[in-house]
């Protein structure tokens, strides 16, 4: 019988494969890029042969493979196939920030380390163990490191890279503390010992383990970009090289959520515990829908833009997390990071190869990119919409689902907070649009041709938002497996 | 194939193959002609006594019981045909802009296949989605191809819109969430049908959510700001098609998920402020009218005042005032299709829609003063003009409502004010006839071409819908009754 985690392995041994070519081979390396994303998408296909284990199955306490564990590692392998490709579209620019000893230096580090965070990424959303939270986050985060900062003659990603590195440590300091007082109280550091034991701690330790929970939340507040822990966001996304950002602002992202989920698990269904924990959630939640929201409307910059969008949309998930106790929660959630992956990772795309030419990505960069690219201009505009959450796109349904759960548990202030927050959405969302299509093109500015891959990857990706957009079942399906 | 999915997919192919390249205004033309020659077909085999026809139905989140479910009742048949009817007029008075030809019509045949999918949806919950389609389109319609303020007006619509569209989207969640678990569904027929045996008992503040989301979409006073704005901003068509047919979506749901579900219990305590809120409609904005000095504002405004008559007979809860309301949705939507019909053209021909800086243009263009009258007299409530006839029944459904008390209640008081209305229309749309068409001529105006073969044929088109249901306001009422009267 194949253990439980073969399919973290074999990713592992992908890039250890990886590194060896590009160190041993003197072949272009872009190949190595291609190999990624064939034998990642090999692994993404043998998850179909692997289903949903239940508990008792796998002798490993700190291991699951739930429905939300198979679901979420296929999420994170084409995440990372497609930053891959991505990455490929990218190295001419990386090439300029990175110093040249020998032709294409560098970049078979920046192809083979997104393949090390996947593999971070999809233990991390298995672990049922503190220690394996641990462990798995800090592969995933120091591979994080390297990557935002790898631009090393362009001071917007060192700069980034130095920030992120400082904010990642400390809020790594917050979890191990937040570990130890919670193993402290509890005795366990895996899950399923903790949800044993809250129901009996004695009321004089409550609020040490509310402490404990607290600081965990710092951590993953952190990782999943919630107020106030958003600092490093906005200028790490625009430093960092834009496939990194995509990666991070997905992929970092939904492994995050999935973790906040199974570190909350005993802690909400715990009565004695539930409602300050809800409490909390409900106000991170409510402060990061308004400031990720307000503070985009006034983004110039598209990376930036989206990055604050990116804090917004954590808001939404953050108010689903705040509905937990409604039976649709966890699926909204996991159908929304769907989404969301698909809709961002096509914004990315449409940005990456309008900075190539243009060389900047101001919002006024985009001026009449309807004339100058068609194709680009109709993706981006998808795109744009579906984050706005527009009705036949996939954002609609991501926003009724967790709205339909916040109303379900009654969380009635998150959902008019939210009636504001989506009408700001369609300002700042739209505001693109405006740019694309009512303003002229700049003199200097050229007609951008797009590669016919680069087109298929476009039409997948409009299509897959479109059609899910209408008929979500595949993913709903997977989410709760039948 | 289902008549009623080819009715959505027309406009939306049409919209494709001109985004593609094909020749615009002729693939949209005859897209419009080809979707309003189906509906007369669907009219033709119309079974007045058979509730919900042409239905389809294909599952698309079981969990939530949401499923992609088409059909028309009477009254989905009435708003069918007022949408296709007026896409082909805006559709064919359209002039092709300078740029952009192909985005201009695909925009307008996207606001028309929402109008069409959201009135023969059963489903609610695609009925709201098809709805939102029109959202962007009329975005970029009104700040690529608008005039004055554009883009301010753009803004304004799309977010105070977006907004709107949101509330009443938690309102639906909640109507939802009021049904017992197990049994919950979207389809407008279930919901009618738990509601009448008891296992859909929503709390009130669904039903104000409800009121309040479709009142900003349809303008009720005070949530009206957005609208004259827009429609004296953008383009005739699109003008046309959104004051005109969309935005009789948010009265359209009123009627099919308000009234048949909610009790008095529930709606009587609401009562007095939203009598008070559809006076603001018919006073304050009929008073507002009077003081514009723009035509297309003017007009932009009176739409939002006629609003206030709908309300009114949607809120009486008697059968005669839902039909009358319902007869309005129709008359309404033709009328005001015709005036800023004509209004785009008379911005093409002179620039301005300044009163000031027009006068005596009937004598320059005597077949153009004719129609803008005839359109003009019909918006006012003329006698037999289907307007008169809504405005009637309405008023009749009003002043028949509400508790018998001693001396008058609430209903007939509210009425008895809002007839004032007629007076007030009656005044700006005169004065604004004669500052624009009377007068002594003005020499800059001299050279004024008389209006096209082709603006004619469609507002005339328009003109005569409306006298044929204005003589005859049985053909549209055998329609929408039964669906009304519910069993």
């Amino acid at each position: 019988m194949i253990v439980p985690y073969a399919l973290e392995i074999s990713v592992v041994c992908v890039g250890i494969f990886l590194l060896m070519v590009d160190a041993f081979l003197k072949t272009d390396k872009t190949t190595i890029a291609w190999t990624g994303v064939v034998v990642l998408l090999a692994i993404f296909g043998l998850t179909f042969a692997l289903g949903p284990m239940p508990k008792g199955v796998i002798p490993e306490a700190f291991y699951v493979l739930d429905p939300t564990a198979l679901f979420f590692k296929r999420f994170l392998l084409l995440a990372t196939v497609l930053t891959l490709i991505l990455s490929i579209d990218y190295s001419p620019v990386y090439q300029k920030f990175v110093p040249a000893a020998v032709p294409q230096a560098g970049l078979g580090e920046f192809f083979t380390l997104p393949v090390f965070a996947c593999a971070g990424m999809m233990f991390m959303v298995s672990a049922n163990d503190f220690i394996m939270i641990f462990v798995a986050l800090e592969l995933v985060t120091i591979t994080f490191y390297v990557l935002v900062a790898s631009m090393r003659k362009n001071q917007g990603s060192l700069e980034a890279g130095v920030k992120y590195l400082i904010l990642g440590a400390l809020s790594t300091g917050f979890l191990v503390y937040g570990i130890t007082w919670l193993y402290g109280i509890t005795g366990y550091t895996s899950l399923d010992g903790i949800q044993s034991v809250l129901p009996r701690v004695p009321e004089q330790y409550q609020p040490s383990v509310l402490f404990g929970l607290g600081l965990v939340l710092v951590a993953l507040g952190f990782k999943v970009a919630a107020v106030p822990f958003q600092f490093w966001v906005p200028d790490v996304y625009q430093g960092a090289p834009t496939p990194v950002t995509a990666y991070l602002s997905v992929a970092s992202k939904a492994a995050g959520f999935v973790v906040l989920l199974r570190v909350l698990e005993p802690f909400v269904t715990t009565p004695t515990f539930q409602v300050k924990v809800f409490g909390i959630l409900t106000i991170l939640a409510a402060v990061t829908l308004i400031l990720g929201n307000l503070a985009a409307m006034s983004q110039q910059n598209l990376k930036r833009l989206l990055a604050y969008s990116s804090i917004a949309h954590a808001g939404y998930l953050l108010v689903a997390v705040a509905s937990l106790s409604a039976p649709g929660a966890k699926v909204a959630i996991g159908f929304y990071l769907g989404g969301y992956l698909l809709m961002t990772f096509l914004a990315f795309l449409v940005l990456l190869n309008v900075a190539k030419v243009s060389g900047g990505d101001d919002i006024r960069d985009f001026n009449g990119l309807g004339k100058r690219s068609p194709v680009l201009a109709l993706a981006l505009l998808i795109s744009m919409l579906s984050l706005a959450g527009l009705p036949f796109t996939i954002g609609f349904l991501g926003k009724f689902f967790i709205f339909e759960a916040a109303l379900a548990s009654g969380q009635y202030v998150l959902v008019v907070l939210g009636a504001i927050t989506v009408a700001c959405g369609f300002y700042y969302y739209l505001k693109v649009v405006m740019a694309m299509y009512w303003q002229p093109p700049a003199p200097s500015a050229t007609n951008i041709q797009v590669s016919p891959f680069g087109q298929f990857l476009i039409a997948l990706l409009v299509l897959a938002i479109i059609i899910f957009g209408i008929f979500p079942q595949p993913i709903l399906g997977a989410l709760t497996h039948l | 194939m289902n008549l009623l999915l080819a009715s959505i997919l027309i406009p939306v192919l049409a919209a494709i193959l001109v985004i593609a390249g094909f020749n615009a205004r002729r693939t949209a033309i005859f897209a419009a002609v080809l979707n309003f020659l189906l509906t007369l077909v669907i009219v033709s085999q119309f079974k007045l006594d058979g509730g919900y026809q042409f239905l389809l139905s294909v599952p698309a989140v079981p969990a939530l019981g949401i499923k992609f479910s088409l059909g028309v009742d009477g009254l989905g048949v009435a708003m069918l045909f007022l949408s296709t009817a007026v896409t082909l007029a805006a559709i064919a008075i359209a002039r092709p802009p300078k740029a952009n030809v192909s985005w201009f019509y695909a925009s307008l045949l996207f606001i028309s296949a929402g109008a069409v999918g959201a009135f023969v949806s059963v489903d609610a919950f695609f009925y709201y989605m098809f709805h939102e389609l029109a959202l962007v389109p009329t975005f970029l319609l009104i700040g690529i191809w608008g005039s004055g303020d554009r883009q301010t007006a753009a803004w304004k619509i799309t977010v105070y819109l977006a907004f709107g569209s949101f509330v009443l989207l938690v309102g639906l969640i909640g109507l939802y969430l009021s049904l017992p678990v197990g049994s919950r569904t979207w389809d407008f027929r279930e919901l009618a049908q738990a509601a009448r045996i008891g296992t859909l008992a929503p709390a009130p503040w669904v039903y104000i959510t409800l009121f309040l989301g479709f009142g900003i979409l349809v303008s009720l006073f005070p949530f009206h700001t957005w609208a004259p704005q827009a429609y004296a901003s953008a383009p005739a068509p699109a003008a046309m098609l959104h004051a005109g047919v969309l935005k009789k979506f948010g009265l359209y749901g009123l009627l099919r998920l308000v009234t048949p579900i909610f009790p008095p219990a529930i709606t009587e305590p609401f009562n007095n402020l939203l009598l008070v809120l559809l006076l603001g409609n018919i006073l304050y904005v009929g008073l507002v009218t009077i003081s514009q000095r723009k035509l297309d504002l003017m007009l932009g405004y009176s739409s939002v005042m006629h609003m206030g008559y709908i309300f009114l007979g949607i809120l009486s809860w008697t059968t005669i005032g839902l039909a009358g309301a319902a007869l309005m949705l129709v008359a309404h939507g033709l009328s005001i299709a015709a005036l800023f019909a004509l209004s785009g053209e008379l911005r093409e021909r002179t620039g301005t829609l300044k009163f000031s800086e027009l006068g005596g243009l009937a004598r320059t263009m005597p077949k153009f003063g004719l129609l803008f009258g005839f359109a003009a007299m019909a918006s006012v409530g003329l006698p037999g003009f289907a307007n008169f006839a809504g405005e009637l029944m309405v008023f009749f459904g009003g002043f028949s409502a509400g508790k018998p008390v001693v001396g008058l209640n609430n209903f007939q008081i509210a009425t008895a004010i809002a007839v004032w209305g007629v007076v007030i229309s009656a005044v700006y749309m005169l004065r604004a006839y004669r500052r624009v068409f009377f007068g002594p001529p003005l020499e800059r105006w001299k050279d004024l071409p008389e209006i096209s073969t082709h603006a004619k044929v469609c507002v005339v088109g328009l003109l005569i819908l409306l006298l044929i249901f204005g003589f005859a306001p049985q053909l549209l009422v055998k329609f929408v009754l039964p669906a009304i009267v519910q069993p």
